[in-house]
């Protein structure tokens, strides 16, 4: 009765996961594509876009933005929202030029406290969610408008104005600066060093993912919340490392512009969440958790840069920019539900 | 070796009027039973008996309402499944507890991952994991094509497995299986029923659920019978047979009705007609004595 095969050394069913269905569950390989698109199509259209000017003019703002979009990639991986994002940024530049130029603290130390305040905004995010289990989409919109109101409030209050300038002529401003905002040239042009800050964090945030046990956490808490506490993973200390990490990176961006423009808008960040969240979904991010990519997140910067400079240096009103954009997300969000269902699908 | 066990080891986890209810429904009410180490613990009874609810206790999941929990003869807390697993307490629940969209080797090891490397340089001992986790599903039978392949896109019963494999690897102490054959083969029903006895013989606790009392008597040592939230009875193998443990299981006088309802539904259709039949027959506890592990033996 019973079939004694021994076992085959290779799997005669492997021949059905071939190297194409491989690529196709890497979540950056949309965003791969679309950079590349994105890229050539805008430098058929202008000189100037593939100049080492024009490369050094749309790697700024991806940069910035492509920090914000790793951190909030990882979290929308841990299934979860921040749509407070993007004034956090405005309450760190904010926090910091206040206390330097207002209360005469000293730069680093305004830094510090404004670094606290950020990780103190993500760890109430995530404790909240944590602890309410309401949708983090409903309990950051409201730290969002909180912190709207408080960065406008406050600052009239103490300044009397909705800005904050005067932070270059703070002792200690040249070495913030040049950790911040200074810039290396190559072949006679000059780089932020934003990008190099944006490439660090790429990598750091992929091998937190991927390689470390943190990493498996996240994706567990994103796939299943419950399965992976039965299976004793801390999901709550992971969710609200997760929006302290956003936060944290919040505050990185927000002093850079701080300390570049040396003055900030009490109305600055807002209306930068969406932007990295659009990020993360042309990264492959799945706006329902458990998948998605860092390197993915930042391609998904890389493609805002292009388009916003492109726009320009192809001579167009830069009204288009945001139907481009809106286009670019609905394909990647079309072509990741592609994916996702070929990579799940079972044999039925 | 012989084949003599210990008829009890130290008792291991000892129930005591554990009560449970949510908002207004009652799941459990004032059940005690032991568990030993090198004793299997059948616990049998209907859909929505209770059964999940009591092992969720045990894994820590949910805290008891009431009632106390002995855990090496002293109280016990499991504030969450981390606790208990610290404590050698590992599950097979019956949702599994899987991330369909992570690859087999990350759910395997999930909540306790090899590291290797130190401080911030410590990673997920990816290497380890995977041949561990194709190791252990060797060992169940189970060949999976790729262990890197989301569990989402495993079958039932592979998902099933690779739970099983991952509980009786972590498992130091007690092993707490929910239904953990519902969607396996034959072949592999029998690989799981043998794990339970192997755990046994290595001296751990097993709390096993099954709806099947051709799995559950064979290797049972004690029986706990739920119904409707209550016991009907804590058993010692010697105190029941499988025909009137089968008849408490499936509230015999109910199942004779279902037969009756049956006979009138079925009319003249003789296929209706014969399970009919084979349903009262095995409601009078005439049900045959079939080979333990080969499944439901067949009528004749
Ligand atoms: N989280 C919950 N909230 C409310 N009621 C619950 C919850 N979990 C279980 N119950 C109820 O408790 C009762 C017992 O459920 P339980 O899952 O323990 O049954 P079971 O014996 O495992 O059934 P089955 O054999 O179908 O798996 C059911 O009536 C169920 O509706
Ligand atoms: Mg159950």
């Amino acid at each position: 009765m019973t079939i004694a095969a021994a076992p085959p050394a290779t799997d005669e069913r492997v021949a059905r996961t071939g190297l194409l269905r491989r690529l196709l569950v890497k979540p950056e390989l949309g965003s791969l594509i679309g950079a590349l698109l994105v890229f050539t199509f805008f430098a058929v259209l202008s000189d100037v876009f593939r100049s080492t000017s024009g490369v050094a003019n749309w790697l700024d703002p991806a940069s910035t933005i492509g920090i914000m979009a790793v951190a909030v990639a990882l979290l929308m991986i841990g299934g979860q929202f921040d749509l407070s994002a993007g004034v956090t940024t405005g309450t760190a530049g904010l926090t910091t030029a206040i206390l330097t130029t207002h209360y005469h603290l000293v730069l680093w130390v305004a830094m510090a406290v404004s670094l606290a305040v950020c990780l103190g905004i993500g760890f109430v995010n995530g404790y909240l969610v944590m602890r309410t289990r309401l949708p983090s989409f409903i309990i950051t919109l409201g730290t969002f408008l909180m912190l709207q109101g408080l960065n406008l409030g406050l600052t009239k209050v103490i300044t009397d104005t909705v800005s904050v300038g005067g932070i270059s002529s703070e002792p200690y401003y040249e070495t913030a600066h040049k950790i911040f905002a200074s810039t290396i040239t190559i072949n006679g042009q000059p780089f932020e060093i934003a990008i190099v800050w944006w490439i660090v964090a790429t990598v750091v945030a992929s091998y937190v993912l991927l390689r470390t046990r943190f990493g498996n956490w996240i994706f567990a808490v994103g796939g299943d919340v419950n399965a992976s506490r039965n299976v004793g993973v801390p999901a709550r200390r992971t969710t609200i490392t997760l929006f302290m990490g956003v936060s944290g990176a919040a505050w990185f961006v927000g002093t850079t512009q701080v300390i570049r423009l040396t003055s900030v808008q009490a109305n600055s960040g807002f209306g930068l969440e969406l932007t990295y969240i659009v990020a993360a979904v042309i990264g492959g991010c799945l706006l329902t958790g458990g998948f998605g990519s860092a390197v993915g997140a930042s391609l998904g910067a890389l493609i805002f840069g292009m388009t916003s400079q492109g726009i320009v240096y192809a001579g167009w009103d830069s009204d288009w920019f945001k139907f481009f954009l809106g286009a670019m997300l609905l394909l990647a969000v079309l072509s990741n539900q592609l994916v996702r269902r070929y990579a799940e699908q079972s044999r039925r | 070796m012989t084949a003599a066990r210990p008829a009890g080891g130290d008792p291991l986890l000892e129930l005591r009027n554990i009560s449970k209810h949510f908002g207004s429904v009652i799941a459990l009410k004032d059940i005690s039973t032991t568990v030993r180490a090198g004793q299997v613990t059948c616990v049998l009874g209907d859909n929505g008996a209770g059964k999940s609810t009591l092992i969720k206790i045990l894994s820590g999941v949910f805290a008891p309402d009431a009632g106390e929990l002995l855990f090496d003869g002293a109280p016990a807390h499991f504030g969450s499944p981390r606790k208990a697993l610290d404590a050698g307490i590992a599950t097979v629940y019956q949702d599994l507890a899987m991330v369909p969209l992570m690859a087999v080797w990350r759910n395997f090891f999930l909540g306790s991952e090899p590291t290797k490397g130190w401080g911030p340089l410590r990673v997920f001992d990816r290497a380890t994991a995977r041949r561990v986790t194709r190791a252990e599903l060797a060992g169940m039978g189970i060949d999976i094509r790729d262990t890197d392949q989301p569990v989402g896109t495993l079958s039932g019963g592979e998902r099933q497995s690779v739970a099983i494999a991952r509980a009786v690897h972590f498992g130091a102490r007690l092993l707490i299986l929910d239904e953990p054959t519902s969607a396996l083969g034959v072949k592999q029903a029998g690989v799981v029923l043998r794990y339970i006895v192997q755990a046994r013989e290595r001296g751990l606790g097993v709390i096993f659920i099954t709806h099947n009392p051709q799995h559950a008597y064979p290797v049972g040592d004690r029986f706990l019978i739920l119904k409707r939230g209550r016991s009907l009875g804590d058993f010692a193998k010697s105190e029941i047979s499988r025909d009137e443990m089968t008849q408490l299981m499936a509230g015999g006088t109910e199942l004779e009705e279902l037969g009756h309802e049956l006979d009138r539904v079925a009319g003249d259709d003789p296929a209706m007609g014969a399970v009919a039949e084979q349903i009262t027959a095995e409601a009078v506890a005439k049900g045959p004595d079939g080979p333990a592990v080969d499944g439901p033996a067949a009528p004749g």
